[in-house]
């Protein structure tokens, strides 16, 4: 019998290894708090450092099912919440019409009318999956993108665990999800928003933890290989000229990508072929290629 | 009421967390009562005598963007004692309200622009007169005047088509609009109903020179900044320029105009430095353009174009920053001047990726100015 994840930051921590996402002593404790005092957990940081990942390794830790929202620029509640299922509801009211030629109208009508709004012509979104699914994760993907009048809706949402459906009632989680909100930060969320949820900052990981989350991931990758490739991207990540400093997906990706192709060591003709996997700015190739150069005369 | 520098012995461990936030909201954290409150519930959660607990709970609950984190580390170190908790380097938080580039090298005012001397007009009312001169050479009276009649402005932000639709009286069938109209009816037709494309706001990014040659315009144009701000809060951002990047979009969140400006003039640095709008493009594009706010926005660049570095280096960022905005329109104060060519080597490198190139020197010019970014 495994001990529970969630009595402590640090079982959580070890047990978040376990599902091979490697948090460190900051963002295991307040993931713990946001589970313990059910708050959504707002987190920020550049992208590639493993914000949305948490959200799924919490999911895979806990065992229960990840529903994810993913926000846009005038995304609205229904594509939050739920919609009606129109031409299903149509095509039952012909039915019925057809069966029921002789039927009169007056009660009728009030029967039809309850008939429609039923549960099955109704379109769950992921808010409201969430609610109904709960215990779940929710994670709520690039919510700086949503707009304002969005995320006044969610901050709703977050603070009742509820929804009401007119046609329906009131939907209420039994249990809060574990909601996970991640920000790139294209625009200052509101301080309600924010003052609802707990908030922390991840940073690129230094370079030991780096190495071990690639070692967690990819165990195919050699030992060598492993740590050239994280050497290179974290002096990479360094350069603060960088168009796109390469995150940790970037750093899994390169390392998967030479494994695949059977290398064992960064071989400059491999890399410089490769590096495609971790930067994509034709600027930033320029400087990788001069980082290589630099490393092989090392 | 003051607060007390530090902890006291005799305190118990409430009055010390409590303490604690009110530290670090003396120290200009955003901690609200309902903030200190979550804080001691993730105190007890995570025990009370947990230093480390108490630090990332306080973290977590206490702050609210990478600027916050330096100033709340300084506070535990202070208030707790001992070695920081945290060892990673804020040197530079990505995004906060007051971030700064590292543009350093202060620099004094250079070129020249503000002795044109105001030529006096007679005649046509004095509100008149006041709209068609240059703020530069205004005598203090009428600057007064001229505050009084930014009030005056009326920004319309520019739009875009959503993705959405709304209701309209034409455009084009909403089924999902008539059905719902029909099945009220039992399913008899009834009139169709009709939708159209939504419009959104488009953002609007202001990049504000206040360099040593601008000195006499940053005050204006702030003001100006600061009317459209308010016309669209949630969607305009400005920034100022000089020898460094900061974001004053907050501090010209504040309704009252002069209260705004004294907010924004305590975040930045570098008034009245030199400039390095090149270096201060290629920031704003990399920390934040790049992730969103330039990208289909209209960008506003207010400056005279004396570039202290390469010329070439400016057209580059010009041309980077064209690529991501919408329309991208350079508000020129000398613009409007008789005898105004752009030769000024800044100018002449960006200008090749520049939408617009208006003029912005008097009220008249600011109300056209907010025409041109409303058609944008």
């Amino acid at each position: 019998m495994q001990p529970d994840p969630l009595t402590s930051p640090d079982t959580l921590s070890d047990a978040l290894a376990e599902t091979a996402y490697l948090a460190d002593d900051g963002l295991a404790t307040v993931t713990w708090l946001a589970h313990t005092l059910q708050r959504p957990l707002l987190l920020e940081g550049e992208p590639g450092t493993g914000k949305t990942a948490l959200a799924e390794a919490m999911a895979d830790l806990v065992d229960v099912p990840l529903i994810r929202l993913q926000c846009y620029e005038g995304i609205e509640a229904s594509q939050a919440l739920y919609d009606w299922d129109f031409p299903r509801q149509i095509l039952h009211l012909r039915a019925v019409e057809a069966l029921a030629q002789k039927a009169t109208a007056g009660q009728r009508v009030e029967e039809l009318e309850a008939e429609l709004f039923d549960e099955r012509f109704l379109q769950a979104r992921p808010v409201l999956q969430a609610l109904r699914a709960a215990p779940c994760v929710l994670l709520v993907d690039e919510i700086d993108r949503a707009d304002d009048e969005f995320e006044a809706f969610l901050l709703e949402v977050l603070s009742t665990w509820s929804v009401s459906i007119p046609e329906l009632g009131v939907v209420a989680a039994e249990t809060p999800p574990f909601v996970v909100l991640t920000s790139n930060r294209t625009r200052e969320l509101h301080d309600a928003l924010k003052r609802r949820c707990l908030y922390h900052w991840i940073e690129h990981p230094g370079l030991e933890r780096e190495l071990a989350i690639v070692r967690a991931r990819l165990p195919e990758v050699e030992e060598t290989l492993a740590r050239e490739v994280v050497t290179l991207v974290q002096q990479l990540r360094d350069d603060e000229t960088l168009v796109k400093p390469p995150g940790v997906a970037e750093t899994l990706d390169w390392a998967r990508a030479l494994t695949a192709l059977g290398q064992s060591r960064l071989d400059p003709e491999v890399a410089a072929t490769t590096m495609g996997a971790a930067v994509k700015y034709r600027e930033d190739a320029e400087r990788v290629r001069v980082a290589l150069d630099r490393m092989l005369t090392r | 009421m003051t607060e007390p520098a530090e902890p006291s012995p005799s305190w118990g461990i409430g009055q010390t967390l409590g303490g604690f936030a009110r530290a670090c909201r003396a120290a200009g954290l955003p901690v609200t009562a309902d903030r200190e409150r979550t804080f001691l519930r993730a105190c007890a959660a995570t025990g009370l005598g947990d230093r480390r607990g108490v630090y990332w709970a306080g973290r977590a609950t206490l702050t609210a963007s990478p600027a916050d984190l330096a100033a709340y580390d300084q506070v535990f170190t202070g208030w707790f004692g001992g070695r920081p908790m945290h060892a990673v380097s804020h040197d530079e938080p990505p995004a906060p309200t007051t971030v700064q580039a590292s543009l350093e090298e202060p620099a004094g005012g250079e070129g020249p622009g503000e002795q044109e001397q105001q030529v006096v007009r007679a005649a046509a009312s004095a509100q008149e007169v006041l709209r068609h001169r240059d703020v530069a050479g205004l005598a203090p009276a009428d600057r007064a005047a001229l505050r009084r009649q930014f009030a005056t402005l009326r920004p319309r932000p520019p739009t875009r088509p959503a993705r959405r639709h709304t209701r309209a009286r034409r455009g084009e069938v909403d089924g999902r609009a008539t059905v719902r109209a029909h099945l009220r009816n039992l399913g008899e037709p009834t009139r169709i109903r009709w939708r159209d494309k939504a419009m959104r706001r488009r953002r609007v990014v202001l990049l504000v020179d206040v360099s040593g040659s601008m000195s006499s315009y940053a005050d204006a144009l702030l003001r100006l900044a600061h009317t459209v701000v308010q016309s669209s809060p949630a969607t305009t951002e400005v920034f100022t320029v000089g020898t460094r990047l900061t974001h004053v979009t907050r501090a010209l969140r504040e309704r009252d105009p002069d209260r705004a400006l004294l907010a924004a003039g305590e975040t930045v640095p570098d008034w009245s430095g030199g400039t390095r709008l090149g270096e201060a493009v290629d920031v704003f594009l990399r920390r934040w353009g790049r992730r969103g706010m330039a990208r289909g926005a209209v960008v506003v660049v207010l400056s005279d174009g004396w570039e202290r570095q390469a010329p070439e280096a400016l057209g580059e960022q010009m041309r980077r920053l064209r690529a991501l905005a919408h329309r991208v329109i350079w508000v020129n104060p000398h613009r409007g001047k008789a005898g105004y060519a752009p030769v000024q080597a800044g100018i002449v490198a960006a200008l090749p990726h520049v939408d617009e190139f208006v003029a912005g020197h008097s009220l008249a010019a600011f109300e056209e100015l907010l025409d041109v970014i409303a058609e944008a």
